[in-house]
């Protein structure tokens, strides 16, 4: 069993996962289309996620109290996908558009 | 450099290469679809990340998961709510990306800093490898068995929850009628009954 601490370095990891990060942030800043929103969450998570495992494999290898939180993380994650998206499909059935610009109803 | 250094060295620029560049398709493509697809691609990467971090069991709880579960889910969301909609164009639109995306760009410099000039603690203690699913196991049932009762608490909340808002109200209108469910209460359930009044 090789030890991943050997070439490449945890910063890399780290990148990857802010790079996954902000690209959630802009796409969820942007998105017109509300199932692209509940993408660019999942899409957040999984860079926390990696930046979770990342430190968890390299500072903390013989107690893992990361992937410990990253599966707490997917389940937290499962469970707002599926009520994000009945919030989305109720949201349909009443304005009959998944635009994000005109669900305006709890604005003032 | 060994072969198994080179090899990981390899693996991890390939899938970093797609993660980066799935994720910006996903939010930049216009065709929802590919979007949901090529999430998956990412999901697929990340787990292929976890597995070049001896983290087997995790990568497999991302597998059935994300790829299983919630892009499944937001496909099915998808072909739920497929309308074909021309969207009100909005003025400023482009100025509001740029100046968005500088937001996002100066977090990610901000990011990118405090990756590379903190000196972390590494190299750390020896890596378990293999027996890290043993681990997780011992750690859901003793330290963490709090927050494992509460998640599946979150999941049956989730699961209610997700029924209530997602169906259709019918069933009571069955039960005061006593009779058959008109059909045109189930066509006009699709009324705006939360269409603001206000000019858009």
């Amino acid at each position: 069993m090789f030890n991943s601490q050997d070439l490449i370095p945890l910063n890399a990891y780290l990148l990857i996962a802010s790079i996954l990060f902000c690209i959630g942030v802009w796409g969820l800043i942007n998105s017109r289309n509300a199932v692209r929103v509940l993408m660019s969450i999942e899409l957040m998570l999984n860079g926390v996620n990696i930046n979770l495992m990342a430190f968890s494999s390299y500072i903390d290898g013989n107690i893992i109290r990361g992937q410990v939180f990253t599966v707490f993380v997917i389940t937290v994650a499962a469970a707002e996908a599926a009520v994000g998206l009945a919030i989305l499909l109720s949201l349909y059935r009443n304005r009959t558009t998944v635009d994000m610009e005109s669900f305006n109803l709890l604005k003032w | 450099m060994t072969i198994s250094t080179s090899t990981e060295l390899i693996c991890f620029l390939i899938l970093s290469s797609v993660i980066v560049s799935g994720a910006l398709g996903v939010v930049l493509i216009e065709n929802i679809v590919y979007s949901a697809f090529l999430l998956g691609g990412v999901f697929m990467s990340v787990a292929g990340l976890y597995l070049l971090l001896n983290a087997s069991f995790v990568a497999a709880a991302q597998v059935l998961v994300y790829v299983g579960a919630v892009n499944v889910l937001i496909l099915f969301a998808i072909m739920l709510v497929n309308k074909q909609e021309e969207l009100k164009p909005i003025k400023g639109l482009k100025i509001r990306r740029f100046f968005s995306g500088c937001v996002c760009a100066g977090l990610l410099a901000l990011l990118f800093r405090v990756d590379i000039t903190t000196n972390w603690a590494t190299p750390g203690p020896k890596a378990i490898g293999e027996i890290a699913t043993e681990r997780i196991g011992e750690h859901l049932f003793t330290d963490y068995l709090l927050p494992f009762e509460l998640a599946s608490v979150l999941l049956l909340m989730a699961m209610i929850g997700a029924i209530v808002l997602a169906r259709r109200d019918v069933i009571s209108i069955e039960l005061e009628s006593k009779d058959s469910i008109p059909q045109n209460i189930i066509k006009n359930s699709t009324d705006n009954v939360l269409l603001d009044q206000s000019s858009d």
